[in-house]
Order: structure tokens, then C-alpha cells, then sequence
């Protein structure tokens, strides 16, 4: 077993438990912290795939920015714990039931997938994949995508700002 | 050399715990977070089909940045939204917001 292998399964492990533990646990802020740590596990994960900047983006974007303002928000709220027992007892047994089916159909097509796909991937080239090539291409191939992104940000934030304004000041 | 299919797995079981806190949860504000869930098994997914089969251009991470601008995006009106709804119905559980039901 090569290192790589077993950093992968560690995090595997982590990733899942920990997604696991965000499901169980009753307390809104439990669940929030074991989401980070979810995000961690997948940020050396995006490390182990040669992805060095989309990990660093991930861990300030993900596991920074929308992480607090998701436990902004739920301790603004103060809705820690409101899960009590649910007036429809057959939506639990029912997401149970859906959420085995995907995975069996996702392990099913990852498992019989055509092809050598667990074959090598040779090293990148010095620099590649590194912020600046991602920076040209960004402002050269995909400008216009990359401009409507940041239409969708504008938008998102005015309604963001729209949809939390007080009632009195209209 | 880790193959493309445990990373596949590795997705795949992350993207079902996400979408078993979507129709399971009662908190809408642990709904979002199962959005989360989904939308990162998603990138992990186009990060290592990038890396095993389209390594020699950087389509798939300019991919990934854009998801990633979506998914911030999402979180902020959804948070938006929960605090609106908060507001007016004092509440944030998914089932008892039901003025739009027949």
C-alpha cells in the first residue's frame, strides 16, 4: 500500500464519518463544524488530485467565508436545536430508502466503468494548474462565463441584501 | 496510485449522505448544508475526471471555480431566504412553512 493510497483512505474514512456525524447530530452548530471538516478532508483531497489552488480556494471560500455565515446565521436565529419529532415519520424511511438506491447506482457505474480508468496520470508541468494559468484562461478562453459568474454574484448579492431588509424601512 | 473509481465512490457516498440531509432534515438551515454536501462530491467528481483523463488542459478546474461561485452564491440567498421566512413565521423548519400548500 503506497502512502498515497493510504492518505486517500484516511480521508475517505474522515470525509464520510464526518458527514455522517453532520447528519446525526441534533444540534444545528454540531452539524455546521462537522461540515468543516468534511471541507478540509476534501481540500487535501483536491491536493492529492495536483489541485493546489482549487484547494486553497476551497479551504478560504468553503471552509472560511460560507461556513461563518452559515453559523452566522444559526446563531442569529437561535435555532440550534428545533429538530423535534417529525409530524411525517415515512420522509425519514423514504430518504433512507432513495439515497441507498442512488449509491447503488453510482457504485454500480463506477464500478463497471469502461475501460482501464484507474490507470496512471503522469506529473504536471512546473506551474501548471497554478493560479496564474488559471488567471489567463480564465481572462482569455472563458472571459464571457466568467463575466456572467460575476453577473450571478452581483445578483445573488443584491437579493441577499433585498431579502434581509427590514420590513419598516420600505 | 489511488484508482479513478475509489474517487468515484468516495463522491458518489459523500453526494448520498448530502441528499439524505436534504429529505431528511427538518431544519432548513441543515437542508443547505446538505446542498453543500452535493454540490462538493459533484466538484471532487469533475476534479479527478479532469485529472485522469483531461490533465493536459485546465478546462476542468475552470469548471470547478465556477461551481464553486454557484454554490456561494446559493448559500447566500438561501441564508437570505431562511432569515426572511424567520422573520415572518418564526420558525425554520422546513414542514411548517406551508403558506404556498394548497
Amino acid at each position: 500500500m503506497t502512502v498515497e493510497l493510504a492518505i486517500f483512505l484516511g480521508l475517505a474514512v474522515v470525509a464520510v464519518g464526518a458527514s455522517i456525524a453532520m447528519l446525526v447530530s441534533r444540534n444545528a452548530v454540531y452539524s455546521a463544524l462537522f461540515l468543516v471538516i468534511v471541507l478540509f478532508a476534501i481540500a487535501v483531497l483536491y491536493l492529492l488530485l495536483s489541485a493546489a489552488f482549487i484547494a486553497m480556494v476551497q479551504v478560504a471560500v468553503y471552509a472560511g467565508a460560507i461556513m461563518v455565515l452559515f453559523l452566522f446565521v444559526i446563531m442569529l436565529l437561535g435555532t440550534e436545536n428545533v429538530e423535534s419529532e417529525s409530524r411525517r415519520p415515512w420522509q425519514f424511511a423514504a430518504a433512507l430508502v432513495l439515497s441507498y438506491v442512488l449509491i447503488i447506482q453510482f457504485l454500480v457505474v463506477a464500478i463497471v466503468l469502461p475501460g482501464d480508468f484507474g490507470g496512471e496520470f503522469g506529473a504536471l508541468v512546473d506551474g501548471f494548474g497554478g493560479p496564474a494559468s488559471i488567471g489567463i484562461l480564465l481572462f482569455k478562453e472563458y472571459l464571457v462565463p466568467f463575466e456572467v459568474t460575476s453577473l450571478l454574484l452581483l445578483a445573488a448579492m443584491v437579493g441577499a441584501i433585498v431579502l434581509t431588509r427590514r420590513e419598516s424601512s420600505r | 496510485m489511488v484508482p479513478l473509481s475509489w474517487y468515484l465512490i468516495l463522491a458518489a457516498a459523500l453526494f448520498a449522505v448530502g441528499i439524505f440531509g436534504v429529505l431528511a432534515r427538518r431544519n432548513a438551515i441543515a437542508i443547505l448544508m446538505g446542498i453543500e454536501l452535493m454540490l462538493n462530491a459533484v466538484n471532487l467528481n469533475l476534479l479527478a475526471f479532469w485529472r485522469y483523463l483531461w490533465s493536459d488542459n485546465l478546462t476542468g478546474v475552470v469548471f470547478v471555480i465556477m461551481v464553486l461561485a454557484v454554490a456561494a452564491a446559493e448559500v447566500a440567498v438561501g441564508l437570505a431566504l431562511i432569515i426572511s421566512i424567520y422573520r415572518r413565521r418564526s420558525t425554520v423548519v422546513a414542514e411548517e412553512i406551508d403558506l404556498l400548500k394548497w
